[in-house]
């Protein structure tokens, strides 16, 4: 596998991160997997050194010495398997009826000690390398938009020269879609279930038609807050355009810019939402289920954050547990190669001013909530 | 080294053009002045000289015993000793050459002083002598690697060939020092048959020499004893082999060390001395690791947990690890099955394994058995589960026996945690 194994590995790909499991722990567990299977692949041909040695001159009558150049294996490179199975592969040089030192000598490998030859056949097919060590010691796996430990979904990563293409992500500010579970009548100090409870309240009162209208102001207001932020004048036809089309995008950093918020399902206590945002972080998110309890009068805490969508990866293309492995993930990486190819190069290209861009509607933002209250701009968002 | 030689005055050139261009003629047994010569000015109170001189004979030394043809008795010894004395740092060099050149002197005193006229290198050499002058590169002095010395050293040869995984021995300090200094007729062939004995398979002995290559370092008589002490304790010869195979340690250990562990499992687990030796023979690696884990799980189970001491014990006869698991771990579990599972400590008892196993494996499988509403843990009920069956068996086979779901199921309620 070796060389070519590597050569498959650049690139992004999607894990699920369950929840109880520290973002640091599965990059860690995913670069161990891949080196377990970069090492496990055939080794490559062992090195060979020059030796010269002392041997009689051919057809000379003479006991004249001359020397003889021999490529001799090194034991440095080798790899114990291919060595014994192979034990007369190495060519044993002319050397006459001289008799020399041991040292000037070439064995033919290997030399049986005890046994040795019969007994490492036996061993394990992965390969053995007793002298230099396994080939691949180390890996460069990054990290995409981080999910803390309680959290779950997916978790973008990029190898080898993938990691580049984290930093365009990044920079093209896409959204991130989240599942927010939510449960009325508590409230606790890290809006965690199992953090210390502050408050109790009745939630009768409650009904899916105010849950909804204190969505839609989120989302009215962060609206607001996204035009401000892409420094976009709205008066003007073409930021009008933009915004009809859903693609207004914040410059730079930016508090966290909600685009699309509603209510998947409720039954008191528990509600879901589905929550389309960007420069979020997951507690950010428990803040705000926190504080729609408060709008509503009521308390509220947040009981699961699960991310189902990082830009142009979905729940589909992430792997589980189980498919953490060089192959897998090979696969992964090659599957999503065009298509991270083609939508970082729509993302990062410059917007220009008056010119239509075609077929810019992004199939996973136009399937945004549809807040149902007739909303007029960026309805699709 | 080219400072001592600008230090050196120069009538010193032309000793040192003899001791290179005589050395090689010395090889081939013949006599020449130039020995003498050395032998009267090695006198000399100079430090920087002796020095001189001696890295000079320490370098023909290295290369002539590479050399073909060489018959003499020193070759091999010194072939030897530049290998070994490589990885010593330059000062203890210094002691090795003055070993050595004792050896030169008193070949060299042996020899008469016959008057030749001292050899330039631009002389023309003949074709024999020409082709016998080898200038391989010198081995380096100090190495971090072993992977520099692998190919002229006959000792780490065979302990490559052995199976010894050199590149997991030199990360260890003082390691390959100490590999490099011992000589495998005397010191590693002892052992290695000894180890034989024992019971120990060649295809084994590559993997317990990387774990404890300072057996060489043992004296076989104390081996010896200590193996006569685990049989007077009835352990037989095939446990005795199992022991030593997987804790690669137990015989570095003293008599007295070795009989203080085994008193201290049994008073600790209050079992009967053939329990204990079973427990030991299953386990070895209580006796060589760390007793402290050991003291806190058992207070642990008994304390924190609420296991009786029978329960306890019949859990470790069942498996073992146990008394070495993580506490931190231990406690997560136990909350997790306990509490949330409902499962009573009889029905744990009765399933040990369960501490075995990671947490998020028995989570994710007890979450979808509710989801499914198939958490049935009640041995009184019907369609129960037991523990067992929840962990120990694959994905493949859960799915299809126990949740009667299809992986692919499995797999899309994992994407919903």
């Amino acid at each position: 596998m070796g060389p070519g194994g590597l050569a498959r590995l650049h690139g992004l790909f999607a894990a699920y991160k369950p929840p109880g499991l520290k973002w640091k722990h599965l990059r860690d567990t995913v670069e161990l997997q891949l080196l377990k299977g970069l090492n496990a692949g055939k080794p490559p041909a062992p090195e060979q050194r020059v030796r010269f040695l002392l041997g009689p001159v051919e057809g000379s009558e003479e006991k004249e010495l001359t020397l003889t150049a021999a490529s001799v294996p090194t034991l440095t490179d080798h790899p114990l398997d291919s060595m014994v199975r192979n034990p007369r592969v190495q060519p044993a040089p002319a050397l006459g009826s001289v008799r020399l030192h041991p040292w000037n000598e070439v064995t033919t490998w290997p030399r049986p000690i005890l046994g040795a030859a019969s007994f490492i056949e036996e061993r394990d097919p992965v390969c053995f390398f007793p002298v230099c060590g396994p080939t691949f010691t180390s890996l460069k796996v990054g990290v995409g938009h981080r999910l803390d430990a309680q959290a779950s979904g997916v978790l973008v990563l990029g190898v080898g020269r993938g990691r580049r293409l984290l930093t365009d992500m990044y920079n093209a500010h896409l959204t991130k879609d989240y599942t927010v579970r939510g449960l009325l009548g508590k409230a606790t100090d890290d809006f965690c279930e199992d953090g210390r409870l502050v408050e109790k309240t009745t939630y009768d009162h409650v009904t899916r038609e105010k849950l909804d209208r204190i969505l839609a102001l989120i989302q009215g207001s962060h609206q607001k807050a996204l035009v401000m932020y892409s420094s976009l004048d709205l008066q003007t036809q073409e930021a009008y355009e933009m915004a009809v089309r859903g693609l207004i995008r914040p410059t730079d950093k930016s508090p966290m810019l909600i685009t699309g918020i509603r209510c998947l399902h409720f039954a008191p206590p528990e509600f879901l939402l589905e929550v389309q945002c960007m420069h979020e972080t997951q507690k950010q998110l428990r803040r705000l289920v926190h504080e729609i309890g408060l709008e509503l009068k009521t308390t509220a805490l947040c009981s699961q954050v699960r991310r189902t969508r990082d830009g142009f990866f979905t729940l589909d293309d992430a792997l589980l547990r189980t498919q953490w492995d060089l192959h897998s993930i090979q696969d992964a990486i090659q599957a999503a190669a065009p298509r991270v190819a083609a939508e970082l190069e729509k993302s990062l290209r410059p917007e220009p001013g008056t010119q239509q861009l075609p077929g810019l509607g992004r199939p996973w933002d136009s399937k945004g909530p549809s807040s149902g209250l007739g909303l007029e701009s960026c309805a699709g968002h | 080294m080219a400072l001592s030689a600008q230090q050196i005055p120069r009538w010193f050139n032309s000793i040192k053009l003899i001791s290179v261009i005589t050395a090689p003629q010395l090889r081939q047994c013949s006599q020449r002045a130039g020995k003498t010569l050395l032998c009267g000015f090695s006198a000399q109170p100079q430090m920087s000289s002796d020095n001189f001189f001696l890295q000079w004979g320490f370098k023909t030394y290295r290369t002539s015993s590479m050399w073909s043809g060489c018959q003499s008795a020193n070759s091999g010894r010194q072939e030897s000793n530049s290998a070994r004395s490589t990885l010593l740092p330059s000062v203890n060099e210094q002691s090795q050459k003055t070993q050595k050149t004792p050896n030169f002197d008193s070949e060299l005193s042996l020899e008469g002083l016959d008057d030749l006229p001292p050899l330039s290198p631009l002389q023309p050499v003949s074709e024999e002598e020409a082709v016998q002058i080898i200038a391989a590169p010198p081995l380096p002095p100090v190495s971090f690697t072993l992977r520099d010395y692998v190919d002229h050293s006959e000792t780490l040869q065979n302990l490559v060939l052995l199976g010894l995984d050199l590149s997991k021995i030199e990360k260890q300090p003082d390691a390959a020092n100490l590999l490099l200094r011992l000589d495998f007729e005397k010191d590693i062939k002892q052992i290695l048959l000894f180890l034989k004995d024992l019971g120990i398979e060649d295809n084994q002995l590559g993997t317990f020499l990387t774990k404890n290559y300072a057996i060489f370092s043992e004296d076989l008589e104390n081996l010896k004893t200590r193996v006569a002490y685990l049989q007077s304790k009835n352990f037989s010869k095939a446990d005795i082999a199992q022991m030593v195979r997987k804790a690669p340690f137990l015989l570095s250990f003293s008599v007295e060390r070795l009989d203080n562990r085994l008193g201290f499992f049994q008073k600790e687990l209050q079992l009967t001395v053939k329990k204990t030796r079973d427990l030991v023979v299953r386990l070895p690696r209580l006796l060589t690791g760390s007793l402290e884990p050991v003291k806190e799980n058992m207070k642990v189970y008994h304390l924190e947990l609420g296991f009786k001491l029978n329960e306890i014990q019949h859990m470790i006869t069942k498996i073992p690890k146990m008394l070495t698991a993580n506490k931190r771990k231990l406690t997560e579990t136990f909350d997790y099955v306990h509490n949330v599972m409902s499962i009573p400590h009889h029905v744990i008892v009765r399933f040990p394994q369960i501490f075995n196993t990671r947490l998020f494996k028995v989570k994710e499988r007890h979450l979808f058995l509710t989801y499914l509403g198939r958490a049935q843990y009640d041995p009184a009920k019907p369609n129960y589960i037991s523990l067992d069956k929840l962990v120990s068996m694959p994905d493949e086979i859960f799915c299809e026996e126990i949740a009667k779901a299809s992986v692919r199921d499995f797999e899309k309620f994992l994407k919903t945690l």
